[in-house]
């Protein structure tokens, strides 16, 4: 690996693809077969044969994608075997309890524990009432219960459903911005993520959406004359080629002269915020005319992504879009060879390599279309979110939030959706908890940084709620032993008995 | 001007592979794009006038007068001297030698005084080269300590993306503890130890509990900030008076070295903060390079298998060096409230541990030439700070922007491929 493919210090090749080493943070959906399906099945394997064999030589560690996948096969081919086995109920509750559902579960839980605890100790009447506390503790409780609910319960009114609303409308509207958040976080999560399975440490969301509003917002409102769908596509279109090349140009270094990614896209954001800067600043280029603010003019109507659901709500056709990404990175990645190369260059550059997969071409490669997915979502910024004009703070953090999603979805399309909309719904609800209870929005941070802190150590998780720990490895050993003395005594059952 | 360095550099590459030498144009390649940018420059925006450059301000012991010279003509010798350097490097190329670092370090000064010549041309005002360094020297100092801890880290096995976190929780903590107690030295011992104890979570995580370092560095990063934020609104602003207003640091003169013309008032007239920095970057080296713990820290960061077998307790040296990381890094944090101002604010740190970080990969790893990194992205800061002063044709932004340009280009042409610690990143399973 020395040489000329570095390990990238920040993403490892085994690394930031959550789902490869830790078990945890990738959730299994619902009705798939679940994590210790390959466990039960993977005894079943006769050691002699060659699939066997395949298995028994990949080492676990260091390419978890392979044995995954490989294990995944021995799976189909026995699972008439594992129907065969005792006691399902048991071990149907035994793996729901240390699966990847109860984990997540009790990370969530653990992390509203300690926002609760940070609200109760900042509170005014739980800090009044608490010197008398051994006088009268009801009153204290009842400070913090105060405190905590009517927190949580602005929280979630402003995230899903405003019960005080008059209708069913009105009560709606924070789902949708919920929704409205959560459009850029998924796109730029996306880019973020992808690069993650190909090893590749995207920091660089920040400048990506720079760019990609900076163009996009310069033809939105600089070009006149457009009609309506084809001015917006070619803002859209226009976007995501400079988040693109913002991104290509850090796969371009790193792939023809080793400069470390890392660097690279930090860099490439302070460039990116003072060139915008710059425009900004400028009368003639981007300033809006007449103005003194480092401000745009507002976008022309023909350039703006059409709202969603009625022009009452905020949600806008961008979040179809974001949809529409997760679908097609979930089809590159799992159904085209160059998702293949790209997780393979992830897994173990130096094997990809050695199968004829282009690594230069595929960090090139993956760089452009991470830092496309992250344009679209300076685009969806500035042609849906804010539309009246921007300033240099377009990106909102989003570039650096989406580096916690990506990792809080595990690095694969479906869960950087799940937690796209889950941060959409903190910022909304942190805002209105913010007016409705004067809690600064910051604990929203807290809160969603412990939540991806806990699920990616599900054996700290399982060892504060108790809960069993999945034990892989002992039991493969014992069965394989076990089948081993069986097939030299010349018994050829299938299954566990 | 990339795909002139693709272009020189892809077949070269290839040559690479068949002879066994170890020069490649990446260097040369790298000297030539700048000197034509600079050229241009000058070409493009000509300045005329004369710039004056003051070597020393009137309070100072040994008054030096100040030099002025024609700008232009000043700028195109410096380009002179660096189209020379370039030639040098291009015939050292040709015979399959390294370019020496001698003269990278001539081809930068020069061209870096022409430019600061162009730039000052015509200003009515002295451009202090003694504010320039100075301020240089103070604005490195987070950098220089976070480049350190991040060092000491990585050498161990142990990737630290939350120096950022690690800096501002210093930063925070220190200006509570500093605002309560009235000594900036108690401030500089909370804001250590408060550091550590970040580093302490990350090392729980990372090493206890095997979860990926760049995970938990960024979320660790996103908690401190989140945390710190929360309490700066609920506590600092209503209590701005009692909990965030420190006594700072007074600038501490050492007699003797402090009258040295230039470098006297540009290194020695500092505060405690920076002169324990000139203490712990050789420190840093020595411990790492010259001692039992060091040679420990790095066997576990470049193969802790090997490490275990010869009886060393890798996860006690993990630990131990990822505390100290912190620890050092937390010495950096405290200059932001008891030193720089004295009070604390929002998210203050403004990514400077991202810049640390990227101290540590320039740096390949290496205390002193990280902390060189480090004083290097000072100075470029306090350049612009500088120009603004003298009002320097360059729009604001371009000049705010050049730190990271020439960053992008030297990773890019310089330094080039660095290797990180071969175990860097990954936890370790004892088998």
């Amino acid at each position: 690996m020395s040489g000329e493919t570095p390990r990238p210090d920040g993403a490892e090749p085994d690394g930031p693809a959550l789902g490869g080493t830790t078990p945890g943070p990738e959730t299994p959906e619902p009705g798939a077969p679940d994590l210790t399906a390959p466990d039960l099945t993977k005894a079943d394997v006769d050691p002699d044969s060659p699939l066997g064999e395949a298995i028994g030589s990949v080492d676990a560690v260091a390419e978890p994608g392979l044995a995954e996948e490989l294990e995944q096969e021995v799976a189909r081919e026995a699972a008439p075997a594992v129907e065969e086995s005792g006691d399902r109920w048991r071990d149907a509750l035994r793996r729901a309890t240390s699966g990847g559902w109860a984990v997540a579960l009790g990370a969530i839980v653990l992390a509203v524990v300690a926002g609760s605890i940070l609200i109760v100790v900042t509170d005014e009447n739980v800090l009044a009432s608490a010197p008398y506390f051994f006088a009268r503790p009801a009153d204290t409780f009842a400070a913090i219960g105060q405190a905590v609910g009517g927190a949580y319960s602005a929280l979630f009114q402003g995230a899903v459903y405003n019960f005080g609303a008059d209708s069913f409308a009105q009560g709606i509207r924070p789902l949708t911005q919920t929704l409205t958040n959560a459009t850029p976080l998924i796109a730029a999560g996306l880019g973020v993520a992808l690069a993650f399975r190909a090893g590749l440490f995207n920091i660089g969301g920040q400048g990506q959406m720079l760019m990609a509003a900076t163009a996009a917002g310069w033809i939105g409102f600089g070009v006149t004359g457009l009609p309506f769908p084809w001015h917006l596509l070619l803002c859209l279109v226009a976007g995501i080629a400079a988040g693109a090349l913002w991104a290509g140009i850090a796969g371009l270094l790193k792939a023809r002269t080793g400069a470390h990614e890392v660097i690279v896209t930090i860099m490439l954001n302070y460039v990116a915020f003072y060139l915008l800067s710059y425009f900004l600043a400028t009368p003639g280029l981007m300033q809006a005319p007449g103005s003194a603010n480092p401000k745009t003019p507002p976008m022309q109507d023909s350039a703006v992504l059409p709202p969603l659901l009625g022009s009452s709500y905020n949600l806008h056709w961008g979040f179809v879009l974001s949809l529409l990404a997760v679908v097609g990175v979930w089809w590159l990645l799992n159904r085209s060879s160059a998702g293949f190369a790209f997780r393979a260059v992830g897994e173990n550059p130096k094997a990809a390599r050695v199968a004829g997969i282009d690594v230069s071409r595929t960090t090139v490669l993956v760089m452009l279309v991470a830092g496309g997915l992250v344009g679209l979502a300076g685009t969806q910024q500035v042609l849906g979110s804010v539309t009246t004009g921007f300033s240099v703070d377009i990106d909102a953090g989003i570039g650096f939030d989406a580096i916690t999603v990506a990792l809080l979805g595990g690095s694969s399309p479906w869960g950087v959706l799940g937690a796209g909309i889950l941060f959409g719904g903190f910022k909304a609800g942190g805002s209105a908890m913010q007016a409705a209870q004067g809690i600064p929005i910051e604990i929203v941070l807290v809160v969603q940084s412990l939540i991806v802190l806990f699920i990616a150590a599900p054996p700290l998780v399982r060892a504060i709620f108790r809960l069993p720990q999945p034990e892989r490895t002992p039991r493969r050993r014992e069965t394989r032993r076990d089948r081993r003395r069986a097939a030299s005594t010349g018994t050829t059952e299938g299954g566990r008995a | 001007m990339t795909a002139t360095t693709v272009d020189a550099a892809g077949p070269d590459a290839r040559a690479a592979q068949r002879t066994v030498s170890t020069a490649t144009w990446k260097a040369a390649v790298g000297l030539g794009v700048v000197l034509v940018l600079y050229a241009l420059l000058l070409l493009l925006a000509p300045h005329e006038g004369s710039a004056r450059f003051a070597l020393s301000t009137s309070t100072d012991f040994v008054v030096l007068s100040t030099i002025v010279v024609p700008a232009m003509a000043t700028a195109w010798v410096c380009g002179a001297v660096g189209l020379l350097v370039l030639g040098y490097a291009v015939v050292r190329t040709r015979a399959g030698r390294r370019v020496p670092t001698w003269a990278i370090a001539v081809f930068a000064v020069a061209l870096l005084v022409g430019f600061l010549a162009w730039a000052a041309a015509g200003s009515p005002r002295d451009l202090s080269v003694v504010g320039l360094l100075g301020g240089a020297v103070g604005l490195s100092v987070p950098l220089v300590y976070g480049a350190l801890g991040g060092v000491v880290g990585e050498r161990a096995g142990v990737v630290n993306i939350a120096i950022e976190g690690q800096l501002l929780a210093g930063a925070f903590v220190a200006a509570i503890v500093g605002s309560i107690t009235n000594s900036p030295w108690a401030g500089l011992v909370a804001a250590v130890v408060a550091s550590a104890l970040v580093a302490l979570v990350l090392g729980a995580f990372t090493i206890t509990y095997k979860v990926n370092q760049v995970i938990v560095g960024v979320v660790l990063n996103v908690l401190v900030i989140g945390l710190t934020s929360f309490f700066y609104s609920e506590l600092l602003v209503p209590n701005a008076e009692t909990l965030n207003s420190t006594t700072r640091f007074e600038r501490l003169p050492i007699p003797l070295l402090e009258s040295i013309p230039v470098i006297g008032p540009v290194l020695f007239n500092q505060t405690i903060v920076v002169y324990l920095m000139y203490i712990a970057v050789p420190a840093v080296w020595y411990a790492l390079f010259r001692t039992r713990w060091g040679l420990q820290v790095r066997a576990v960061g470049e193969h802790p298998k090997a490490a275990d077998t010869v009886g060393i307790d890798v996860v006690k040296a993990r630990y131990r060096a990822v505390l100290i990381g912190g620890a050092v890094v937390g010495l950096g944090g405290a200059f932001y409230t008891v030193v720089s101002i004295n009070q604390f604010g929002r998210e203050m740190t403004a990514g400077a541990g991202f810049i640390a970080l990227a101290a540590v990969i320039f740096g390949k790893w290496d205390p002193l030439r990280a902390a060189l990194a480090g004083l290097l992205f000072g100075f470029a800061t306090n350049l612009q700070n500088v120009l603004s002063v003298v009002g320097s044709p360059v729009p604001s932004q371009f000049m705010l922007m050049l730190p990271y340009l020439v960053t992008l280009l030297a990773v890019a042409g310089l330094v080039g491929r660095s290797r990180a610690p071969a175990a860097s990143g990954t936890p370790y399973t004892k088998e």
